[in-house]
């Protein structure tokens, strides 16, 4: 029971990050690696503003709009001053290490005994038999609440027109539009989703630790390619609902890869092999097909 | 009134590709004019519909769009006032969303792009008229994914995409070349209705002599980097495909390709 419960905390709240991809690598078609340094970005500044007194919730907040600007910053760097998408992203990740270390002070910090909301006078009023739960009586409406603001936003003119961009790039021209600004802000939109989930995850394990984010580029994408293929022919359900499973179907490989005797320190090995194959599997020529949103 | 004064355009200037495209390339289109534009390949048709747009910067001259400077506008502002139907079907429209849309989506130009609903219901039925009049029963494919409709069908929703909001210049950019026959024709004929109805200022670039002939009412000729032959009005009227066929031929021999 345990193990399952730790495999839905762990799966929601990567979920999160999970929706960022989503946004870069499928609605835009654009490979972002800035998101292994933006979600270490939101525990970081999350930590710190704990640290210093700050309400947990605006702390998120905060994060969220933390790794908003990472966005941009690789944005600019790719629209504007025309650097490759991947190496725009690689060169902000890699700057925000040192950033990160210099919001949070050091490699290392806990915040073992602060108030988060996963741990505050509300949830310690549960009744006994709920504590196990409390961290996903959380999550599950965070989770929920991101979902729909996507959904909705993808249906507004805005997401129309940034679904759009990784669609036809060249009709966004046509429209009158900077398809370049509308790259700029979906990087954004998906850089301070992930940054809010990095936020998260610091409030639920109460650490920061500053290589939280190693990796974090091919576990969204394989979440949000287990999501699209596995729930492929279920036509009705959204594209952001089926990235939410496959993260947590994800966690749930992982876990049972663990289960099986592999040691938690190959779990980076397995995710590259695992992304391999899922690319091998269900990727092949289908990418067209993923991108279709409901 | 659209205008190209002393162009200048070279390809990979100072290398053994040098590609002179324009010297000293002048015209200039009236307001409501339907200008055809014919040449063979490397004539410089493209090019100019890409100067004109923006795709490609010229290295000397100007361009003027009602007395305003083009040359130094983004390529995203130009269209402001200009729609584009490309010879690609698949470049006109969205192909992972639907038919909705991608008409909701080109109804949106030059509008706010904020976060109200991008679908307004109550447009369905305006789209539903513009869909009929095509022809193709288009107008029951509205939830449709487009990237599932055939090239003639694309080219339409394309065509009627770029022409949905108020614009004032349209360039076709040999916009049936890519069709059949059959599709070629209905989108010709949707084409000249809505240049029509709009009184839009159009460039036509194609390869069909029958369609430079037969639609517009002036007619261009271009061969590396000039205009050859002009042919406004009556003067057009009485062009025949023969004419043509005789000045291409001429050409032909001029470069080298005796038979």
């Amino acid at each position: 029971m345990t193990i399952l419960i730790g495999i839905f905390e762990q799966g929601l709240i990567y979920a999160v990050m999970a929706l960022g991809l989503y946004i870069t690598y499928v609605i835009l078609d654009l490979p972002d690696l800035t998101v292994d340094g933006s979600f270490p970005l939101g525990s970081a500044v999350c930590v710190a503003l704990i640290i210093a007194g700050a309400n947990p919730v605006l702390s998120l907040i905060i994060s969220f709009f933390a790794g908003v600007i990472a966005g941009i910053i690789t944005g600019i760097i790719h629209v504007k001053l025309r650097i490759r998408d991947l190496i725009s992203g690689i060169i902000v990740m890699t700057g925000l290490y040192t950033i990160n270390l210099i919001i949070a002070g050091k490699s290392n910090v806990p915040i073992f005994e602060a108030t988060t909301i996963f741990n505050n006078d509300l949830l310690k009023q549960l009744p006994e038999s709920f504590k196990p739960y409390r961290v996903l009586l959380v999550l599950i409406p965070i989770v929920i609440l991101c979902k729909i603001a996507l959904n909705r936003y993808l249906h507004t003119k805005s997401g129309l027109l940034l679904r759009s961009v990784g669609d036809n790039q060249n009709l966004i021209t046509t429209m009158a539009k900077d398809p370049g600004n509308m790259k700029i802000l979906g990087l954004a939109l998906a850089n301070g989703l992930v940054a809010l989930s990095g936020a998260i995850l610091a409030q639920q394990q109460r650490f920061f630790e500053a290589s939280q984010g190693t990796g974090t580029m091919v576990m969204g994408l394989a979440s949000v390619i287990i999501g699209i293929r596995l729930f492929a022919r279920i036509k009705l359900m959204s594209f952001p609902l089926k990235v939410i499973l496959g993260s947590i179907v994800y966690k749930a490989i992982v876990a049972v890869a663990i289960a099986l005797g592999l040691s938690a320190n190959s779990l980076k090995l397995i995710t590259a092999i695992l992304l391999l194959i899922i690319l091998l599997i269900g990727e092949h020529g289908k990418r067209e097909k993923a991108k279709q949103y409901d | 009134m659209l205008e190209l004064q002393n162009i200048m355009k070279c390809y990979n200037p100072g290398t053994v590709n040098e590609n002179l495209i324009f010297q000293d390339f002048n015209l200039s289109i009236p307001s409501g004019q339907f200008m055809t534009i014919i040449g063979s390949n490397g004539s410089g048709k493209t090019s100019m519909l890409n100067l004109i747009c923006g795709n490609i910067k010229p290295d000397q001259g100007k361009i003027i769009m009602d007395e305003e400077n083009l040359t130094i506008m983004p390529e995203h502002a130009r269209y402001k006032r200009m729609g584009r139907v490309f010879q690609d079907p698949a470049a006109g429209t969205c192909p992972s969303m639907t038919l909705l849309e991608n008409l909701s989506l080109a109804d949106n130009k030059n509008k706010a792009w904020n976060l109200t609903k991008a679908v307004n219901n109550q447009r369905i039925e305006f789209y539903q008229e513009k869909l009929k009049r095509v022809g193709l029963g288009l107008e029951n494919k509205l939830d449709e994914i487009v990237g599932s409709f055939s090239g003639g069908e694309r080219q339409a929703v394309a065509l009627l995409m770029a022409t949905i909001t108020p614009i004032e210049y349209l360039i076709l950019d040999e916009h049936t070349a890519a069709l059949d026959p059959k599709a070629a024709e209905t989108i010709m004929q949707l084409t000249a209705e809505i240049i029509q109805e709009q009184n839009l200022t159009t460039l036509m670039v194609t390869h069909n002599l029958k369609y430079a002939l037969g639609y517009g009412d002036r007619l261009i000729m271009l061969h590396q980097g000039e205009i050859l032959l002009d042919a406004c009005g009556p003067d057009k009227s009485e062009l025949k495909l023969n004419d043509l066929l005789n000045r291409f031929f001429e050409i032909s021999i001029e470069v080298g390709n005796a038979i």
